[in-house]
């Protein structure tokens, strides 16, 4: 299947001479949900507003669905809708009017229903009269998005849209993200959240520096780079661990009563049999076992220090 | 071309009119009115026909060509500039529409406005003065290409402004004076023959000579003249425009 979007060879220096995206590929599959990850300054607004036309590349080429975002941006902005960081809104529009607008601005015909279908998904039907001014910031994030989805784009790009949002409404809005994939629309969001990367997306691309470190399925990437934690529980409590134990590194709880291995899966062998055997032979015994696999947020972190 | 996003700039802009009725169109008239009632009323019944026009009626062309002028250039330049200052601007970019139609959007928008502006003034100056118009047409054809000109004047400015003390300076310093000195009050002739030579480089002057000859017959230059100038000024304004987009000036990085 071809790309919806296929970025090459993509780089952006601004006139102060700050070279803020250095040789970007990337493509984004159709229909999938792409989480950009990053730390502050990575490069990850830049990069989506030069897709969507607010900012010049200064070298590469971006196309969405086959067209050139330069030379046809007709076709390629009408397939996008787009919800900045930022919140900028008209402040004394009523939501109906500000969100009718931005569907005109598309180019796209009067459809009353399809308005009033956004504002209902998002919970902003029962405040369509009210001027933007006095509604909350989480209604006016709302408000962006129903003006992003407004003019029916099959990709949405959502640049950290879920920044300053209650645990609720965050939640409502992964719904939203969530129902309008299952529609076909193909979803590129950025975040600072990790889990909501772990929660959502398909797909991620870890960008820092300008550069485009990595990109996997989120399940490979937490395979692949995900170490396992094994804790064990003994069956009486020690004071330390025997000599005969030190290569694997074990971490002994406060209370004495279990031992942490940290293992890889990505090794030929993890180490645990021969454990499991050592332990025996110490005299230790064990009562009950578990093992957790590290979050995004740590894979996030070791691979931004590591570039 | 995106007919459907010209329309809903344009009507955006429109909305915004009628939020600030007050400020947009009562004000204007309340202040033109003062006029009036200073120098049509007040000092005009002191002062001899100009050409064979009394005082008050003289000044009703170069009155509304001063309002036009200034609403002109303050409307379509706020249009611009406040989208930029609050940063809704990232949807006009990001949209699906050419250059042309986001300038025919605003620039429509502020020249309608003031267009009706215009009328409104004529219409409250024919309460106060007699007021004949000898060329309907050519006074309608100079007010629509004076508030199309300036409209795109004031979104250069409102384009170029990165701050609101920008956005009122070329209006203050360089509109209005201009606009006095075009001969809004008397006529060019009445001036010392060197006074009359500098004047004659202020654009203004031609714009309104040409909207008075349509009223009364009487200009300062020839209205051939009046016309060239206007519609140089409308050249340079669009070759501006164009540079702007063509290079993203202060729009995109």
């Amino acid at each position: 299947m071809t790309p919806i979007i296929s970025v090459a060879n993509l780089s952006k220096t601004y006139g102060s001479g700050f070279k803020a995206l250095n040789g970007i590929n990337l493509e984004i599959r159709r229909g999938e949900i792409f989480a950009l990850l990053g730390p502050n300054g990575a490069g990850k607004t830049t990069l989506i507003s030069i897709i969507c036309g607010i900012a010049n590349p200064s070298e590469g080429r971006v196309t969405v669905d086959g067209h050139d975002i330069n030379k046809d941006y007709r076709a390629a902005r009408s397939m996008i809708g787009l919800v900045p960081q930022e919140l900028h809104t008209d402040a004394f529009e009523s939501v109906w009017a500000t969100v009718s607008f931005s569907r005109g601005l598309f180019g796209k015909r009067k459809n009353p229903a399809h308005i009033e279908k956004v504002l209902k998904d998002l919970s902003l039907w029962d405040k369509k009269d009210a001027k933007i001014v006095t509604l909350s910031g989480g209604m006016k994030r709302r408000v962006m998005i129903a003006k992003a989805l407004s003019h029916e784009p099959q990709i949405l790009f959502l640049d950290e849209p879920t920044a300053g949002v209650d645990v609720e409404l965050r939640k409502g809005m992964w719904e939203v993200v969530r129902t309008l994939q299952a529609s076909g629309v193909t979803i590129i969001l950025t975040t600072h959240y990790i889990e909501e990367a772990e929660e959502m997306a398909d797909r991620i691309g870890v960008i820092n520096k300008g550069e485009i470190i990595l990109v996997e399925d989120k399940a490979g990437l937490m395979q692949k780079l995900g170490k396992k934690h094994l804790t064990l529980h003994l069956q009486s409590r020690i004071d330390a661990i025997p000599d005969s134990l030190a290569a694997y590194r074990l971490e002994l709880s406060d209370d004495g009563r279990s031992v942490t291995y940290d293992y890889d899966t990505r090794g030929e062998r993890t180490g645990i049999t021969s454990l499991l055997g050592d332990l025996r032979a110490a005299g230790i015994r064990i009562s009950d076992l578990d093992t957790s696999q590290s979050s995004l947020e740590d894979i996030f972190v070791s691979l931004v220090r590591a570039s | 071309m995106n007919f459907r996003a010209v329309r809903a700039i344009y009507l955006f802009e429109m909305a915004r009119t009628w939020r600030t009725l007050l400020q947009s169109i009562v004000s204007p008239v309340v202040s033109t009115s003062l006029y009036f009632v200073v120098f049509g009323a007040a000092i005009g019944s002191r002062i001899a026909e100009i050409e064979g026009v009394s005082y008050g009626t003289f000044i009703v062309p170069g009155l509304v060509m001063l309002s036009v002028l200034t609403q002109s250039i303050a409307n379509a330049s706020f249009g611009i500039y406040f989208p930029k200052f609050v940063g809704t601007i990232y949807e006009l970019l990001s949209a699906p529409v050419s250059y042309f139609e986001i300038v025919l959007g605003y620039v429509g928008a502020a020249a309608t406005k003031s267009i009706i502006l215009g009328l409104i003034i004529l219409a409250t100056a024919a309460l106060f003065v007699p007021l004949p118009i000898m060329h309907p047409w050519w006074m309608l054809t100079f007010l629509v290409l004076t508030a199309v000109t300036f409209s795109l004047f004031g979104f250069i400015i409102g384009i170029w402004a990165d701050g609101f003390e920008k956005l009122q300076m070329i209006p203050l310093l360089v509109v209005t004076p201009l606009t006095f000195l075009g001969g809004s009050f008397y006529s060019v002739n009445m001036l010392p023959s060197g006074w009359r030579t500098i004047t004659l480089l202020n654009p203004v002057v031609y714009l309104i000579s040409g909207f008075r000859w349509s009223f009364y017959e009487i200009a300062d230059v020839s209205v051939g003249l009046s016309i060239g100038v206007t519609l140089g000024f409308l050249a340079i304004c669009m070759v501006m425009v164009w540079w702007i987009f063509k290079t993203g000036y202060r729009l995109k990085s």
